[in-house]
């Protein structure tokens, strides 16, 4: 490789896309405008680079290696066996259930408390994402057949909804599918989601979500991205949250070969209260980048991110944090700590803080650690006759307590909890 | 019970123990008493399996087995304890999980069935009461927010719990006031049985009057320089080492 930056972008890897949406179009839901836009963006700059600022950690180049079909010839007959998630202890909670991106009728049961809507019916592209700026989400406006629009009406406390996940390829063949969420609750409203991705073989899934909390309302978000271990997972979420509305949110990564997530929350009203925490877990060579963008627009707001890495093998954690706090946005308290437990010499954390504070009278604060298992306490535990493989559990489940502690569904616990433990069955 | 010959240990290039010969027999209690820097904590920590002392030299066998060929949780597990001088804080493992896994392990090594929950919490909560332990000790996590005093009763209940064959005691005495001493002393001495012996480390008379010692070993510049009977200690005590590290040499 010379020295020399070249000014003209890779081969891009969106040329596979932009010809299956070229094929596409006249089947796509919704208005072809937006998804013509979109498919120019991709034409124009393609997908995301490692040049790019914000991309650097996390390469998109072996997505251009897979030829990927998307399902949607595959919607009105053949639907491949897939394996649902372990719903224990979810019993008679309404869900929505996408196989290979597509609502399955069969598997779901609706809410009563929400009005939930299908995207493939009445397609809608929303206010908050920026295809121009986000180009997974060009690529998702671009090809997305389906989705759920679930909304909660005024001082409506939905309950709890499943959105589930499940991909898988079609006989060998890789699949992408790119679901559109929206979920809008209004004033008062509120809503626990528990978001499962699972899945088998090679695919690709590239969600993108939109949040808009109205005035208190309450959005609960606990997010399991535990897909295939071949799949590729991109989701982008953005949260709009009005004055005195809380958006908290969790999310465990233990799937996926390439993962990226990128939340935009903007706190746009007084008193507003934002939570992005994670968890991942990781081995052999996965790569998952969580990527954050928090705007603080108004005065008086919190924001909390506390993210948490473990990291085995030749596996790969990214976290990407920034802060905006506008000069409007006075009395700002926001916090982020990124920490990463290193279970081998070949694993490998990045983190990129970043605060932008334009106001004067803010309280923000930053972190991070990186570390292996504390060899005191390692040896305390041993000392006792705990075996090695069970100390260490010990001690990383002790590790990723403080994130998991601040799950407070206790379903949505009972799940993250099941999940941690079965990571250890699988030596480290 | 324990034999240790002629052993030799370093931290990195510095050598710490210079050659100790040591015999506990069955049901035996021995104290090591010495001045700061003479290697006490040392020892405990390379009968333990400690990996950042390095062993030069010398032999230790733990019940007719070789204790230094053995990785630390063998040795628990074999019924080695050692109550630690400075116990760690475990923040994010809970005290009861902890003692439950560890008990379970020892027991699992012993051929004997694990315990569940419920019977655990039983035995648990009836040693805590006995160490005059509040009943919150066993929920609270490991040493996390514990006094001086409470992670040294902890460690004491955690011996208890697992009912080793030998048990040292690292300074388990530091840090504790007459009461807690007496607690102390009381657990030690509800183990005391043909089966059982221990190794007691310690800076105090204080303690040796609640654990009276078959014998008493004085340890200086890494060699045990004196031995004697439980008026030993009391010697020291009166006329503090130098005298009598003074007259060994």
């Amino acid at each position: 490789m010379s020295g020399a930056v070249s000014l003209v972008p890779a081969a891009s890897p969106a040329d596979g896309f932009l010809s299956r949406y070229e094929g596409l179009t006249q089947r796509l839901p919704g208005m072809a405008e937006p998804r013509r836009a979109a498919a120019d963006i991709l034409r124009r700059r393609g997908l995301p680079h490692v040049r790019e600022e914000g991309w650097r950690y996390t390469n998109l180049a072996a997505l251009a290696d897979v030829r990927f079909h998307e399902p949607l010839t595959e919607a009105s007959g053949f639907v491949p066996d897939t394996d649902l998630p372990d719903l224990d202890g979810f019993d008679g909670v309404p869900r929505l259930v996408f196989l290979q991106g597509r609502f399955s009728a069969a598997e779901s049961v609706l809410p009563d408390a929400a009005i939930v809507r299908s995207f493939a019916a009445s397609a809608e592209f929303g206010v908050l994402p920026q295809p121009e700026r986000d180009r997974l989400v060009a690529l998702n406006t671009m090809l997305a057949e389906d989705g759920a629009i679930i909304e909660v009406p005024e001082d409506t406390d939905a309950g709890t909804l499943l959105l589930v996940s499940a991909g898988r390829d079609i006989h060998g063949t890789p699949i992408a599918f790119h679901p559109r969420h929206t979920l809008r609750l209004a004033r008062g409203a509120r809503l626990t989601v528990v978001e499962i991705h699972c899945g088998d073989g090679q695919y690709l899934n590239n969600p993108v979500t939109e949040i808009t909390l109205a005035l208190h309302a309450r959005l609960t978000h606990v997010r399991l991205q535990n897909e295939s271990p071949e799949a590729f997972h991109l989701a982008t979420i953005y949260a709009d949250v009005a004055a005195d509305a809380s958006y908290d949110s969790f999310t465990l990564s233990t799937g996926a070969r390439l993962a990226r997530v990128d939340v935009h929350a903007r706190l746009a009203g007084a008193q507003g209260h934002v939570a992005i925490n994670a968890a991942q877990l990781l081995r052999g060579r996965q790569h998952s980048d969580f990527a954050t963008v928090v705007d603080h627009d108004a005065p008086g707001c919190a924001s909390r991110q506390t993210i948490k890495h473990v990291l085995a093998d030749h596996a790969r954690g990214v976290f990407q944090g920034k802060i905006e706090v506008a000069q409007a946005a006075q009395k700002t308290d926001g916090y982020q700590m990124n920490q990463a437990l290193l279970l081998s010499p070949d694993a490998e954390i990045d983190c990129k803080p970043q605060l932008e504070i334009f106001a004067d009278d803010v309280k923000c604060s930053h972190g991070a650690t990186v570390g292996d298992l504390d060899p005191d306490q390692f040896f305390y535990l041993i000392s006792r006759g705990i075996p090695r493989e069970e100390a260490r559990a010990m001690l990383v489940r002790a590790f990723l307590g403080e994130v998991l502690d601040m799950v407070e569904d206790e379903r949505a616990r009972a799940m993250l909890d099941r999940v941690v433990d079965a990571w250890w069955t699988v030596p480290v | 019970m324990l034999e240790i010959k002629n052993l030799s240990a370093s931290i990195g290039e510095k050598p710490i123990l210079r050659g100790i010969d040591l015999t506990v027999p069955d049901g035996q209690v021995h104290a090591i008493m010495g001045p700061n820097g003479s290697g006490k904590s040392t020892l405990s920590y390379v009968l333990s399996g400690r990996d950042d002392f390095t062993v030069t030299g010398g032999t230790a066998t733990f019940d007719g087995q070789d204790l230094l060929a053995m990785e630390p949780e063998a040795r628990a597990q074999a019924g080695l304890f050692l109550a630690f001088q400075a116990p760690v804080e475990l923040p994010g493992v809970g005290n009861a999980n902890f003692l439950r896994t560890a008990l379970n392990a020892v027991r699992r090594a012993r051929g004997e069935d694990e315990l569940d929950a419920a019977q655990f919490l039983k035995l648990a909560r009836a040693e805590a009461r006995r160490l005059q332990m509040p009943d919150d000790m066993l929920r609270r996590n490991v040493n996390v927010g514990f006094s001086g005093g409470e992670k040294k009763r902890n460690e004491v209940l955690q011996m208890t719990m697992l009912h080793p064959k030998l048990a040292i005691l690292d300074e388990t005495d530091s840090g504790l006031d007459i009461d807690a001493l007496k607690i102390v002393g009381d657990g030690v001495n509800a183990l005391r049985a043909p089966s059982f012996s221990a190794l007691v480390i310690t800076h105090h008379q204080r303690l040796l009057d609640h654990i009276v010692p078959d014998a008493v070993h004085v340890l200086a510049h890494g060699r045990i320089v004196r031995s004697g009977g439980a008026d030993l200690a009391r010697a020291l005590e009166a006329q503090g080492y130098a005298q009598v590290i003074a007259e060994a040499a």
